[in-house]
């Protein structure tokens, strides 16, 4: 304490001020090299390893963008399964006029960001709990809106056109590298995004509104940048879904239970740090394994661990280790370093 | 403060020692200390005045006496009880109570609600309502009003009367004249005087440190968490107060200021 | 049935939607918490008076002087270990945490009761009707509904400004540091508070297990209801939720008579609207509203 006072007085040795750090570079050169032998799997490991791993590169992905909401901007949306169903629709909508399905995953996603626009006119007026179940109606209204429109198949849904043309082996393939783009993109984006000055405003209105609004943060532009950021990133993930099972269905493409997954990988992992929500992605990941055959209490289980987690290690597993070992794989911060002595 | 017993009169047989006994103690919000090893004691039936520029720690002080904040060291003992860790109701039932800065009254709440409020926990019941009506006359016309809808001066009396109504032995008071005119300010002051005359034992914080003296018998001046100064008030003058307030060592151009007037 | 009658019958609905909302409204205005495990309580409440109704071979209300007092024991219970923990951790986790319990909620349902939809058995009272003047027929189901609700109501207006307790929970709701000051005992106040507000949520459990049908699952519909109904009514005032829910009753009996597809859908366009029109809701406390981030 002592010496932070003299370097902010001037008064003592110089500190040197960083954002990144060699446990950083050493770690985005390993992540770097995880990425390009994951591009390579199709190609040595075929279907059975790509089955899993587009489950698990799903998940990196809903986590991570449910961390920039809730983790970084205090924004809780149990919701964001509105947008995770929208992009789904938008796929097939882009998918029947023709477009390529896989071209199709930008547009998709786009058009989930532009809907929660208007949205988050309307819902960004609550905060906390009450916008938590504001978040809850938007989705049960477009889950209600689907299955009214006949036009994409109301209660029974749609399958996906353009993709019967392919060979199955390709097909598979293809949406593999196309989830694992995603993913990347999620978390990448989510981190490029933090570290700009974006990342310190939407932090200081996640902690305290009132306090960051005081300091001249434009709170209104931070969360409805962080909403509509998140929305076209499950946008991204319906159509993936989308594309992963060839159908588009109400009830399973607005299902609650995405909301519930992303809530506990964030929590699990670690709110507001890059990191954690893709550690948390793989205890998802490894419970459901575990579980499959235990049916709803595979549900029971996680809920009950998100309980736990927020009463207990409200800063997740990843908070855990890099409080323990001082750890920071994905730097957001700033890190002060006093010279030696 | 009981109707029956006057201050009990010195002497081999009455009880010695101080009412209020605050040793040593340091507060902290988070990490930042505002309270370094504080120390004073109040004398039964005695008034000491608690004086300091504006983030001394007075407010700090009293609301930790009270139990509304924690002291991270140190010890408050009341009656030779220690209360260190005792939550605010336990203190009120052993006969502290605090007016808090700025009133806070619960506004939704009626004149006579926030008084009956102010008895939840308290030490006896030798302040009925009519009693402290008769104290605070010109509230008791506003009885069932909301209490978001007085005058300050109004609303300073009442906050006062809820603290009354926990029957307190040692009343803690913080700013009550703050913001208010001159004169419904020493109506307060007078009303404080005749509890002391009944008995009651007083600290208060004030900025104006005329009214502060006139009232008090003991000073005590913090100074950034600390104690700066601690003495009767007969024993110290305006300008060493005044030095204690800013700091000793402090430029001469503040010697001739008024600390608040 | 008529225009007048599905009028009548919404503004009798509006009842039980009431019923549902005021504990939501009063854990709010207490203890700042939105329970999203309030619908699952509610249904909890359903699936008891099925057990109690089923064993005792009764109909479920004569199960209510077991149902009502487990309910505020279970909500006792509930405060004392995990909403309090929660408050403890910051303004949001309990959100998490409520969040997660009716996760598991839901789920334990699932695996006690498997999804089969049931319904309670509401004896004579459920057939029943009369009729007023010669085209109104209204059941007696929908108006003991309505007339508990303006009870329950009543009694927590009676017991909020009439007692000692009462007064505690106000002063605490405008002002919890300063309540704790003058020496209000707060984790008691709250106990009662969500003692009350979990059997209030289980008597409307019961009426709407008699009325339709219910499943594990119909606890999140059931909280969104509630919720809006709040805030249509006003964030922070209780009769506010018999107008909010009288406002979605009529709404959803109204445009079901025309396309019944379409009546839970305008509920929710009405409540998108008020929020888009009045945020803080017709009959609102400005303090609450605004901590509610009602106020923008």
């Amino acid at each position: 304490m002592k010496r932070a006072i003299a370097a902010v007085t001037g008064t003592g040795p110089p500190v040197t001020v960083s954002r990144w750090s060699r446990t950083a570079t050493g770690f985005t050169a390993v992540a770097a090299i995880a990425v390009l032998v994951l591009v390579a799997v199709p190609y040595f490991a075929g279907g059975p390893a790509e089955q899993p791993l587009i489950t698990l590169l799903t998940f990196i992905a809903m986590a991570s963008l449910w961390n920039l909401l809730a983790g970084f901007s205090g924004l809780y949306s149990f919701g964001q399964n509105a947008y995770i169903g929208l992009g789904a629709y938008g796929l097939y909508l882009v998918a029947a006029h023709g477009v390529n399905p896989f071209a199709g995953i930008i547009p998709a996603a786009i058009i989930a960001a532009a809907i929660s626009l208007p949205v988050s006119l309307l819902v960004l007026r609550l905060s906390g709990g009450y916008f938590a179940v504001a978040t809850l109606v938007i989705a049960a209204v477009f889950q209600i809106v689907a299955t009214l429109s006949p036009s994409v198949g109301g209660t029974t849904g749609v399958s996906v056109p353009g993709l019967a043309g392919y060979d199955p082996v390709l097909r598979e393939a293809l949406i593999y590298w196309a989830t694992l783009a995603v993913a990347v993109a999620s978390v990448a984006g989510v981190y490029l995004l933090v570290r700009q000055t974006f990342g310190l405003d939407a932090r200081a209105v996640g902690s305290d509104p009132v306090a960051a609004a005081s300091a001249g943060v434009r709170v209104g532009r931070i969360r409805r940048l962080a909403y509509l950021v998140a929305a076209g990133g499950a946008g991204a993930v319906g159509a993936l879904i989308a594309l992963q099972t060839l159908y588009v269905e109400p009830t399973s493409v607005f299902s609650i239970q995405y909301s519930v997954y992303m809530l506990f990988m964030v929590l699990i992992g670690g709110m507001g740090t890059i990191e954690g929500p893709v550690l948390g992605a793989l205890v998802l990941f490894g419970l459901q394994e575990a579980l499959s055959s235990y049916g709803a209490w595979y549900l029971v289980i996680v809920g009950g661990l998100a309980v736990i987690a927020t009463l207990v290690a409200s800063r997740g597993l990843w908070g855990l280790v890099s409080d323990r070992f001082g750890w920071s794989l994905l730097p957001v911060g700033y890190r002060v370093r006093h010279p030696r002595g | 403060m009981s109707t029956a017993e006057p201050a009990a009169p010195p002497g081999p047989a009455a009880p010695a020692g101080p009412l209020l006994e605050v040793t040593g103690v340091d507060v902290f919000y988070g990490d930042f200390q505002a309270l370094f090893g504080v120390s004073l004691s109040v004398a039964r039936g005695g008034a000491t005045a608690l004086v300091g520029a504006n983030g001394a720690g007075k407010t700090t002080l009293l609301r930790t006496i009270a139990g509304a904040q924690a002291a991270a060291s140190g010890s408050i003992r009341y009656r030779d009880e220690d209360l260190t860790a005792a939550p605010p109701h336990r203190r009120i039932s052993r006969g502290i109570a605090l007016v808090p800065e700025g009133r806070k009254l619960f506004g939704s709440l009626t004149v006579e609600e926030n008084i009956q409020v102010g008895a939840a926990a308290a030490a006896s019941k030798d302040w009925p309502l009519d009693r402290i009506y008769g104290v605070f006359p010109m509230i008791a016309r506003r009885r069932g009003q909301r209490a978001s809808t007085l005058s300050g001066g109004e609303q300073q009396a009442v906050a006062v009367a809820r603290a009354l109504a926990a029957a307190p032995a040692l009343l803690l008071l913080d700013e009550i004249s703050l913001g208010l005119a001159p004169r419904v300010a020493g109506e307060l002051y007078q009303t404080l005087a005749a509890l002391r005359a009944e008995g009651a034992t007083l600290l208060i914080v004030e900025q104006d440190l005329r009214r502060a003296m006139e009232a008090c018998d003991d000073l005590v001046c913090l100074l950034e968490g600390r104690v700066a100064l601690a003495a009767p008030v007969p024993a110290v003058t305006r300008e060493q107060v005044v030095a204690a307030y800013f700091g000793e060592g402090s430029s001469g151009g503040f010697r001739d200021r008024e600390a608040a007037t | 049935m008529t225009w007048v009658n599905a009028v009548i019958q919404g503004l009798l609905l509006g009842g039980q939607y009431a019923l549902i909302a005021c504990g939501l409204s009063l854990t709010f205005g207490v203890m700042r918490i939105v329970n999203l495990a309030h619908g699952d309580l509610a249904v909890c409440g359903a699936y008891l008076g099925l057990v109690l109704s089923t064993v005792l071979g009764v109909p479920v209300w004569y199960t209510l002087p077991l149902l009502l007092p487990a309910a505020f024991l279970a909500g006792l219970a509930l405060q004392t270990l995990l909403f309090g923990r929660a408050l403890r951790h910051g303004v949001l986790a309990p959100v998490l945490v409520t969040f997660g319990l009716s996760i598991m909620i839901e789920n334990l349902l699932q695996v006690a009761a498997t999804s089969d939809p049931r319904g309670l058995n509401g004896g004579q009272l459920a057939l029943a009707s009369f009729m007023i003047g010669s085209h109104i027929t209204v059941s007696w189901l929908f108006m003991t509904a309505f007339l508990t609700a303006c009870a329950v109501l009543s009694g927590l207006q009676v017991l909020l400004s009439r007692t000692s307790w009462g007064r505690k929970v106000r002063a605490i709701a405008d002002d919890l540091d300063t309540a704790r000051l003058v020496g209000i005992r707060v984790r008691p106040v709250f106990a009662t508070v969500t003692g009350i507000a979990v059997a209030t949520a289980a008597l409307a459990g019961v009426f709407i297990g008699t009325i339709g049908t219910f499943d594990p699952l119909t606890g999140t519909n059931t909280l969104i209801f509630a919720f809006e109904a709040v805030v249509i009514g006003g964030i922070g005032s209780l009769w506010g939720t018999l107008v909010g829910g009288m406002a979605l009753g009529v709404t959803q009996v109204v445009v079901g008579q025309v396309n019944q597809a379409y009546a839970v859908l305008a509920v929710h366009l009405l409540f998108l609207a008020v929020l888009a029109v009045r945020p803080s809701g017709l009959f609102a406390s400005h303090q609450v509203a605004r901590e509610a981030g009602a106020l923008g």
